[in-house]
């Protein structure tokens, strides 16, 4: 994973920055509407940690999974079923419980399937994920199809005292952040590392890999597991948040959309799923406000925008700071071939 | 015998009713250069597969410097020190020259389950990548994206990639593969220079650069060794002369 160029680290601190200040001057901006888009940004948040950790599997991987929100589900549901019945649960519980359950479904689950390729591996985390969502969608212990409440958010307390009330919206936000911020780094620093250099070999040559001395099925296998993990702590601050959890985020279409965002935010590149959640969600928002069948206009922008920008919007921002970045020096040659041309022609 | 580095006991594989390879028995000593030549069909392809993990053999034995290795995965047959080129190129297209050398040389730190220093802290892999490089005569091409190169460089870089694997045998399946002239020139001067330092296997079509670097010569046709044996003696057999290189008129 190389550098990226300074424009884009520009571009991206900035758009950190603004939302890290969304609290601050939400109110002037949209009013009325300020809690709902707090609301609204935080849940996007937190579907840009699940694609940044699905851009690991599909797009430094070349895995195709639509698994992604088994393990977001399954650790909501964890956590619905670990917390007390009457009583908000503790954090330092909840989470390991959580996280650990999403980590050991996808250990399980990638070890039945890590062998298959392509289409084959595509259908295998789809019957998988499903099976999962059917035993939340047609068993009574966690309310079945309807779904189930949690008490209250997790408290965050050390020796007694409260560090963090994550029912405040605000702290949530905050959190949230802090957290997709944190599994981005986190994630790029694995990919700098020699492990990411195996995966995008992996990608680009799964064989030579092979050839050249190691075992791509560990490398995909501890990917997937990584990538599984960290959808399940998506599904901790989304289960903290909603406080709800429904069969609907087990399901293959949270998955898929999921996929897309990736797609559309620009395969293997980490910031780009992440710029393409918030995307994904801004049409979807926009879309459904017009028309109930949202998901027709938002067909054919997925379709546009693979056409006119195959690497996604990353690669639109890439080609911009390009030109951003080399506009001097093409002047430069500019004025070189003019001031050469008068000497051409005294040649002459 | 304690001279043998590689050999193989009656190397047989079959597929379904067709057999690729049948019988074939060979040795390879230290710093010997063994090529292995036949018409389109011969089986030597199947035999360097086998050689190298890519395919289970049927039936026989491969033996390592005493080890057997029959049936071992090619991840584990390269840890052993069995380096192998291919055919056809087989190189990581977006990654540049370097970073191509680097991930072979990167698979010699045991395993790369390493998360959190930066891959070019590395030192060891840095040495190693770069001596790849420059073995295969491609510095100057060091952050060229690998698809930006010719296809003589991009066979280069295929051994290159090799080299950077720290082997002590090479395996090296028609490195000049759809090659120039002057390209298996640069090729065949760079294998020349292998030879000083590595015992390996060479399949090759092209047989003014088999003549130029090996010492033994196996024959094969038909999936079974027609001759094989040191190199002029095996150039002259008559039943080779016949089947294979012609009259001896373009042999010579």
């Amino acid at each position: 994973m190389r550098s990226l160029p300074r424009s884009v680290q520009v571009f991206l601190l900035a758009l950190t920055v603004l939302l890290a200040f969304y609290p601050v001057f939400g109110e002037m901006l949209v009013g009325d509407r300020y809690d709902y888009w707090l609301q609204k940004l935080t849940s996007v948040m937190i579907l840009a940690i699940m694609a940044v950790s699905l851009d690991l599997l599909v797009g430094v991987t070349g895995m195709v999974s639509i698994a992604h929100a088994a393990f977001f589900g399954l650790a909501g549901y964890t956590m619905v079923m670990v917390a007390p019945e009457w009583d908000a649960g503790s954090i330092w519980i909840l989470l390991p419980a959580a996280v650990l359950a999403a980590a050991l479904a996808a250990l399980v689950m990638g070890v039945l399937i890590i062998r298959t390729h392509g289409i084959f591996f595509i259908m295998a985390t789809i019957a998988f994920s499903q099976m999962i969502y059917y035993i939340f969608h047609d068993s009574d212990f966690a309310g079945g199809s309807d779904g189930t409440y949690l008490f209250g958010a997790p408290t965050v307390e050390l020796f007694g005292r409260e560090l963090l009330n994550l029912s405040d919206r605000v702290t949530l936000f905050y959190v949230t952040l802090v957290s997709l911020l944190l599994v981005y780094l986190l994630l790029r620093t694995m990919l700098r590392a020699p492990f990411g250099r195996v995966l995008f070999g992996i990608k680009e040559n799964e064989e030579r890999v092979r050839a050249m001395g190691y075992n791509p099925l560990y490398y995909k296998l501890v990917a997937f597991v990584i990538g599984g993990t960290l959808a399940g702590f998506a599904g901790v601050l989304s289960a903290t948040q909603y406080q709800f959890i429904d069969p609907s985020q087990v399901n293959w279409h949270l998955s898929a959309e999921v996929l897309i965002m990736v797609i559309l935010g620009g395969l293997g590149t980490l910031w780009g799923p992440i710029l393409g959640a918030f995307a994904f969600e801004g049409l979807h928002y926009w879309f459904s406000s017009m028309t109930r069948y949202w998901e027709l206009p938002m067909g054919v922008v997925v379709i546009l925008m693979v056409l006119v920008l195959p690497k996604g919007i990353a690669g639109g921002v890439m080609w911009v700071a390009d030109k951003l970045e080399r506009r001097p020096s093409q002047k430069v040659q500019r004025e070189e071939t003019a001031a050469g041309r008068p000497m051409e022609v005294k040649h002459d | 015998m304690t001279d043998t580095v590689l050999r193989t006991d009656h190397l047989t594989k079959r597929f379904g009713g067709l057999t690729a390879v049948k019988d074939v028995s060979i040795t390879v000593g230290q710093r010997e250069v063994h090529a292995i030549i036949g018409p389109n069909g011969a089986g030597k392809s199947t035999m360097v597969n086998m050689l190298t993990g890519h395919l289970p053999p049927s039936e026989g034995q491969i033996l390592f410097r005493g080890r057997d290795i029959t049936g071992m995965p090619p991840n584990r047959i390269s840890q052993i020190g069995i380096g192998r080129s291919f055919q056809r190129t087989n190189i990581f297209p977006s990654f540049t020259c370097r970073e191509n050398c680097w991930l072979a040389a990167q698979s010699r730190l045991g395993n790369s389950f390493r998360f959190f220093l930066p891959a070019s802290r590395y030192q060891r892999v840095r040495t190693l990548a770069e001596k790849g490089l420059e073995l295969c005569g491609l510095s100057h091409r060091a952050d060229t994206p690998a698809s930006a190169i010719s296809h003589g460089e991009q066979r280069q870089l295929e051994i290159g990639m090799v080299l950077a694997t720290e082997p002590d045998f090479l395996v090296l399946d028609e490195p000049m593969a759809g090659m120039g002239q002057e390209e298996s020139h640069r090729l065949v001067s760079l294998l020349r220079r292998l030879t000083t330092d590595y015992p390996l296997v060479l399949v090759e079509h092209d047989m003014d650069a088999v003549f130029s670097i090996a010492d033994t010569l196996t024959v094969m046709v038909n999936g079974e060794v027609l001759a094989s044996g040191p190199l002029d003696q095996v150039r002259s057999d008559p039943a080779v002369q016949e089947a294979y290189l012609g009259d001896g008129e373009e042999a010579y």
